[in-house]
C-alpha cells in the first residue's frame, strides 16, 4: 500500500480514536485503559508474520519470543477486562452475607427521595 | 494449503478494525461494555485466523506452540489476579506488548531497504523499548517490589539527556546504515530511557504513567504496521495511541496536574516528593464507638473512599458497613472522585467487586451538591481529593484540582492512618475544623471496628 493511503488511514484513525474515547464516562476509565491495552496486543499479527518468514534459528527464536509476549498481551488483556466488566454487570446481585440488600436498598431509596422533597 | 485472495485478507482485516472501534465504543456504557470487549476479542481472533490463511508461512507448529505458551501463562494470571492488583497487571500486559513490537521491528531491519521504513523501525524499536522498561518499573512500584516513592538522584536529568541524545544519534545511524549492532544499542538505550522516565514518578502519579505508556505501545504498534505494510496494525495501534493520549490527559486533569509536570516535576525538585512532616496542631480524635453513634443516628451518610481504602483492601468492609447502615434506614451513597483508588475508575471496580449496588456509586459532579444535605461525610483513606486548599489556596500544589465538597456536610469523619499529609504533601485545613472527627488506624481495621459498633447500637 502506498504512503499517502497509509497516511490517510492513520489520520482518520486518530480522529476515530479521539471521538470514540472522549465520550467514555470516568466510571469506565479503568476498563477502557485495560481494553485499549488488549487491543494493541494485535501486534501478535506482526509477530506471526515475522516468525513465519524466519529461516535463521536465532531470528525464529526472537520472533517466537515476540509471539509469546504479544499473545500474553492480547489474551490476558481481554480476559482481565472481561473480569472487570463482569463485576459491573453483577451489581444488582444479592450480597451473600447480608440477607436482602435489594429490599433494603429499595426502602432506603424511598426514604431518600422523601428527604429530597423536604 | 491454499490461501485466500488478498482482497479477502484486506476485508477481514477491515472487519477486525471495525470490531476494535466497536469495542472502544461499547465501553461508553456499563450495559454495553462487556459485549464491546467480547467484540474486540472476536476481532482479534478473526485477525489472527486471517494472517494464517493469507500468507505462506514456515514454522507454523512453532508459532502455534508459542501462542499456547503465551495464553497459557497470561489467561490464568488474568483470571486469578485480585482486583486491587489489577493496575500492575495492566502495566505488565502493556509492557510485554511494547516488547513484542520492539522485537518485530528489530527483526524487520534485515529486510528493510527504504530509509522511510527504517525511520518507522527505529521509532518502533525505541518507543517499544521505553514502554517495556517503563512498564516493568511501574509494575515493580505498584507490586511494591521497589519503593513507591519517587527515585531521584543528582545527575538524573543529565543522564536522561545523555541517553536521549545517544538514542537519537543511534537512531539516525541505523536509518542510514541498517546496522543490527547499532539497532541493538538503540534497544538498550530505549530500555534505559524507559527506566529513567518512570523512576522519578511516585505514588499516585504512577497510574497516569501506565496510561501514557499504553499510548506509547499503541504508537509503536501503529508504526510496526507501517513497517510491515499491515493496515490493521496501523489502525489498531493508532486507535490505542489516540485513546491513551485522551485518557492520560483526562486523568492528569482530574488530579489538577499536567502530564509534563508529572514526568518532569521530580527533575525540577517539584512537589511530587510529598512530605512526611507530622503536624502537632490539635485535632479531635475519636473512638470507633463514637463514630458508630454519629453514623448510626444520621439520616444521610456519604462515604468517600480513597487510595487508603484500596491499599488496606477495605472495600468489602466498607460495603458491609453501608449495608448495616441501610438496614437502619439510613440513606448511604459512595462519592467517587475521578482519581480515587489507584487508577481512574478503579474505585468503581473495587466497590463493584464488593457488591455495592451500581446506583449507590455517585460521580463527583452528581454528588457534590448533595453533601449539604448529608449528616455525615465518612472519608476513608482519602485526603487530597477532599482538601479545600484546592479551592481556596492559590499557589498550593493541588490548587485548581476539582474536589469532593465534604466540608459542606454537617459532620466530617476521617479514617486515617496518621496525621501524615496526603500525596501532595500539604496540610488539610479541614482536619482542624470543629465539625471534623478523626479516627486513626488502618482503614480496614477501623471500618471493621466501626461496623461492629454500629451493629451493637
Amino acid at each position: 500500500m502506498d504512503g499517502i493511503a497509509l497516511l490517510t488511514i492513520t489520520v482518520l484513525a486518530v480522529f476515530v480514536g479521539f471521538e470514540v474515547v472522549s465520550k467514555v464516562s470516568s466510571t469506565l476509565h479503568t476498563p477502557l485503559m485495560s481494553g485499549a491495552n488488549a487491543i494493541h496486543g494485535i501486534i501478535l499479527v506482526g509477530a506471526i508474520i515475522v516468525a513465519g518468514q524466519a529461516s535463521d534459528p536465532w531470528v525464529l527464536a526472537v520472533a517466537l519470543l515476540a509471539v509469546v509476549l504479544a499473545t500474553a498481551n492480547l489474551v490476558g488483556g481481554f480476559v482481565v477486562t472481561d473480569r472487570m466488566l463482569e463485576m459491573f454487570r453483577g451489581r444488582k446481585r444479592v450480597a451473600p452475607p447480608a440477607g436482602k440488600p435489594d429490599a433494603i436498598k429499595a426502602e432506603s431509596r424511598a426514604s431518600g427521595s422523601k428527604e429530597g422533597m423536604r | 494449503m491454499t490461501f485466500i485472495d488478498p482482497v479477502w485478507t484486506s476485508l477481514l482485516y477491515l472487519a477486525a478494525a471495525v470490531c476494535f472501534i466497536l469495542a472502544l465504543k461499547g465501553l461508553n456504557s456499563p450495559r454495553t461494555a462487556r459485549r464491546g470487549n467480547l467484540v474486540g476479542a472476536f476481532g482479534a481472533a478473526l485477525a489472527v485466523a486471517t494472517v494464517f490463511m493469507s500468507v505462506k508461512m514456515d514454522n507454523v507448529p512453532w508459532i502455534l506452540g508459542a501462542m499456547v505458551v503465551g495464553s497459557g501463562v497470561a489467561a490464568p494470571v488474568a483470571r486469578q489476579v485480585k482486583m486491587t492488583q489489577m493496575p500492575q497487571l495492566v502495566a505488565l500486559f502493556n509492557g510485554v506488548g511494547g516488547g513484542a513490537a520492539a522485537l518485530v521491528a528489530l527483526l524487520e531491519l534485515a529486510h528493510s531497504e527504504d530509509h522511510w521504513v527504517r525511520v518507522a523501525i527505529v521509532f518502533t524499536l525505541l518507543v517499544g523499548a521505553v514502554s517495556f522498561a517503563g512498564s516493568a518499573i511501574t509494575f515493580s512500584k505498584l507490586q511494591e517490589l521497589m519503593t513507591t516513592r519517587p527515585v531521584v538522584f543528582p545527575g538524573l536529568p543529565t543522564l536522561m539527556g545523555a541517553v536521549l541524545i545517544a538514542a537519537v544519534g543511534a537512531a539516525v545511524a541505523v536509518v542510514f546504515s541498517g546496522s543490527l549492532a547499532l539497532a541493538l544499542l538503540l534497544l538498550v538505550l530505549g530500555l534505559a530511557a524507559g527506566v529513567l522516565l518512570v523512576l522519578p514518578v511516585g505514588g499516585a502519579d504512577v497510574p497516569i504513567v501506565i496510561s501514557l505508556l499504553n499510548a506509547f505501545t499503541g504508537l509503536a504498534v501503529a508504526t510496526s504496521g507501517l513497517v510491515l505494510g499491515n493496515v490493521l496494525l496501523v489502525v489498531a495501534g493508532t486507535l490505542v495511541g489516540a485513546s491513551g493520549t485522551i485518557l492520560t490527559r483526562a486523568m492528569a486533569a482530574a488530579m489538577g496536574r499536567s502530564v509534563a509536570g508529572i514526568l518532569f516535576g521530580a527533575f525540577k525538585g517539584g512537589s511530587t516528593a510529598g512530605s512526611t512532616a507530622v503536624s502537632d496542631r490539635p485535632v479531635r480524635s475519636s473512638s470507633p464507638e463514637d463514630v458508630a453513634v454519629l453514623l448510626g443516628y444520621a439520616q444521610r451518610v456519604i462515604i468517600v473512599p480513597g487510595y487508603g481504602l484500596a491499599v488496606a483492601q477495605g472495600q468489602h468492609t466498607a460495603a458491609e458497613l453501608a449495608l448495616a447502615l441501610e438496614a437502619r434506614g439510613i440513606d448511604v451513597d459512595f462519592a467517587i472522585h475521578p482519581v480515587a483508588g489507584r487508577m481512574p475508575g478503579h474505585m468503581n471496580v473495587l466497590l463493584a467487586e464488593a457488591n455495592v449496588p451500581y446506583e449507590s456509586l455517585k460521580e463527583m459532579g452528581e454528588i457534590n451538591s448533595e453533601f449539604r444535605t448529608a449528616d455525615v461525610a465518612l472519608v476513608v483513606g482519602a485526603n487530597d481529593v477532599v482538601n479545600p486548599a484546592a479551592k481556596t489556596t492559590a499557589g498550593s500544589p493541588i490548587y485548581g484540582m476539582p474536589i469532593l465538597e465534604v466540608a459542606d456536610a454537617r459532620q466530617v469523619v476521617f479514617l486515617k492512618r496518621s496525621m501524615r499529609p496526603g500525596f501532595a504533601g500539604i496540610e488539610n485545613e479541614l482536619m482542624y475544623e470543629p465539625q471534623t472527627t478523626l479516627l486513626f488506624g488502618d482503614a480496614k481495621e477501623s471500618l471493621a471496628k466501626v461496623l461492629s459498633a454500629v451493629k451493637a447500637l
